[in-house]
């Protein structure tokens, strides 16, 4: 597991980002090769998308040859609603960049047979070759996706029931009214992530620090499901100062101390305007 | 590559590095069009899988709804107002010169003139949409000749009429037709006024109060009866008083019925209006306002002698002048406001989906540099010019 502890949100948000950049820069994707990535949505993730925006306005990183697939979205919510998460990647990332309709997968929470749409997700990943780099973040209880507390660590693309808190939690985007907030969503299961040959999540903020701690110093727990990520021979946590409040001293001295080695996951940082000769010379600069 | 075959097989073209009006601001979003409509990108992406056929850069101007000029007597040598068997020609003169200013589409003005010359253009108007040819023709404004005497400013006398005996039957006897008649001018302190309006805005003309002496209260019963526009605010009406502010307290009345609004054209010109009194009917009622040009033959013409109907008028220059508003008000009183006069605007003055592609590019400057009608490009300024 890599610890990456950037000084604020905005340092977090950019590190995501050049690490996404590189990943994607270096797999060196073309026709028939597509790159396969992993979306989460939220308020998280927005710094990290208006990067990888940026990127794409300066011709560094094109999305032509980009599969996503979206870990979540209400159930029974018009797709055109402003909260539905096709609006908010519409708006937030699709429509800045280069990316065909055809290769961006959301779940369809309006789908007449809810557990077929699910079935036919994991079958349209399966499909892709399976995801190379899975984006998450997670929420103050440390759910990632929809996949709350309780949830089967090994669960896969199914139907699932909002816990009160984040019911509670969305109820500031549908007018802070509770009876307007879906209380059903389809989700990518634990075991689904898990599958992703790389995750990366992202987690900034103090209210969030007690999810971090219990994500990384405490047991894998099936009430704290992004702790599955123990598990994962290739998980990146990206994270602010605030995040880590609750952790050890000595845990967060060890990954700052390894910022050096880290870093040189994004630096040098490269482009799709230089990549042409040297490409798929993807170099492994550090592993653990 | 992309299949945009669901829908339609029609190209679509996606305007990029544009400053859009959309929501009441300039919004820095692409503008997409497909069919002379404006497409919901969106819904494209999610819905059809589609993309765009053809991106054009915009080169960062703004892009603002085509203007509707509800109020335009002629021009370019061509009045409205006179009777000739081949006003088709004069219209189709006027509409496509008009594109270069940014009109998209307009209603044809007519002052005050005998029955006979209301017999012989009206039936030689008709409603059609814009597009190569010229700006879209939206129905008469018939200006008259059912207005006052005392404000009759430049509306030759002796053509003025009453309804005093027939009430509509008499200005259907004056008028001939109303079959492509949008606006009506009236004073509403005539006798029997109120059926009149009612009549005709029982039939979808838009009732406008002008070049008249009404008090405040005729006013309001005008506009209770279904009258919702103002004709050239302040000009040829009583000048504001405070203890009977007129036609113009019509702003700030409490007297309007609910969800109703009243519009009120301007000339912002900076002479027919002082910019400070078109200030003042902004800021005390911003969204009633719309802009008018009442052009007249002697638009686009050297300053000189021109005829206005039955008269003659002499004309030095134009002037624009934007009230120090804002820029996405200034637009939306040219396009949006007349869009709502006229109950239109589900399809015109506004850039929202499926609404026409009518629109403009404007540099920072608001000189239109090309106009769109049904998302064809109908006028461009030379690269050389400006």
């Amino acid at each position: 597991m890599k610890l990456i502890i950037l000084e604020n949100y905005s340092q977090a948000s950019e590190w995501a980002a050049k690490y996404i950049r590189n990943r994607i820069v270096q797999f060196g994707p073309g026709p028939g090769r597509f790159f396969t990535l992993g979306l989460p949505t939220g308020s998280t993730p927005l710094g990290c998308y208006s990067k990888l925006v940026e990127y794409y306005r300066n011709g560094d990183l094109s999305f032509k040859y980009v599969k996503t697939f979206n870990m979540d979205e209400y159930v029974g919510l018009p797709r055109d609603h402003p909260e539905s998460y096709h609006s908010f990647m519409w708006n937030n990332f699709f429509k800045h960049i280069d990316i065909s309709p055809e290769n961006v997968h959301i779940l369809d929470g309006n789908a007449p047979d809810l557990q077929a749409e699910c079935d036919a997700f994991e079958e349209k990943i399966k499909a892709a070759g399976g995801i190379e780099l899975f984006v998450g973040g997670i929420g103050p209880d440390g759910h990632i996706a929809f996949n709350e507390p309780g949830s089967s660590l090994v669960s896969r693309t199914r139907v699932k029931t909002l816990a009160m808190d984040t019911i509670l939690a969305n109820a500031r985007f549908f007018d802070g009214d509770l009876s307007k907030v879906p209380t059903m969503a389809l989700t990518v299961g634990v075991g689904t992530v898990m599958d992703a040959r790389e995750v990366m999540i992202l987690i900034t903020g103090a209210h969030k620090a007690f999810a971090l701690y219990k994500a990384i110093e405490d047991g894998v727990n099936h009430m704290w499901t992004v702790s599955a990520f123990q598990q994962h021979p290739n998980t990146v946590f990206v994270c602010d100062e605030d995040a880590t409040l609750e952790l050890k001293v000595k845990t967060v001295k060890y990954f700052k101390g390894l910022m050096l080695v880290h870093n040189k996951l994004v630096e040098p940082l490269y482009s799709m305007k230089e990549m042409g000769a040297q490409r798929s010379q993807s170099k492994k600069p550090y592993s653990d | 590559m992309p299949s945009n075959k669901s829908v339609s097989d029609a190209p679509i073209v996606q305007f990029t590095n544009c400053r859009i009006l959309r929501d009441h601001q300039l919004q820095r979003e692409d503008l997409w069009v497909r069919e002379g409509k404006i497409l919901n990108p969106e819904k494209l992406f999610f819905d059809e899988k589609g993309s765009a056929d053809i991106q054009l850069d915009c080169k960062d101007s703004i892009i603002t709804p085509g203007f509707i000029d509800v109020q335009i007597n002629g021009g370019f040598g061509v009045d409205f107002s006179l009777a000739t068997d081949d006003f088709k020609s004069g219209i189709d003169l006027v509409s496509q010169k008009i594109l270069s200013h940014g009109v998209t589409s307009f209603c044809p003005t007519l002052v005050t003139s005998p029955p006979s010359v209301y017999h012989q253009v009206l039936p030689q108007i008709s409603v059609r949409n814009g597009g190569a040819h010229g700006a879209g023709v939206l129905g008469a404004h018939l200006e008259g000749p059912f207005i006052s005497k005392e404000k009759k400013g430049a509306h030759p006398e002796h053509c003025l009429r009453t309804f005093e005996a027939g009430a509509f039957q008499d200005l259907l006897a004056t008028y001939g037709t109303l079959d492509c008649v949008r606006i009506v001018t009236l004073a509403p302190e005539m006798r029997r006024s109120s059926e009149v309006i009612q009549e005709l805005t029982k039939q979808g003309i838009c009732v406008s109060l002008g070049h008249s002496v009404a008090n405040l209260s005729q006013a309001e019963e005008a506009v209770q009866h279904g009258a919702t526009f103002i004709t050239h605010l302040f000009n040829a009406m009583l000048p504001f008083h405070h203890r009977d502010p007129g036609i113009v307290g019509l702003l700030t009345s409490d007297k309007i019925p609910a969800g109703r609004r009243v519009f009120y054209g301007m000339i912002s010109d900076g002479i027919h209006t002082n910019p400070a009194a078109l200030r003042i009917a902004h800021r005390a009622h911003p969204r009633g306002l719309v802009l008018v040009t009442d052009a007249i033959a002697g638009m686009g013409l050297a300053p000189g002698r021109h005829t206005l109907g039955q008269q003659v008028v002499e004309i030095d220059g134009l002037n624009t002048y934007i009230a120090g508003c804002s820029v996405e008000t200034a637009l939306e009183a040219a396009s949006l406001h007349p869009a709502q006069l006229l109950g239109i605007e589900h399809k015109k003055g506004t850039l929202n989906y499926d609404s026409d592609a009518d629109f403009l590019m404007l540099n920072d400057n608001l000189y239109v540099q090309a106009t769109y009608i049904a998302g064809e490009e109908v006028w461009r300024q030379d690269a050389s010019g400006m």
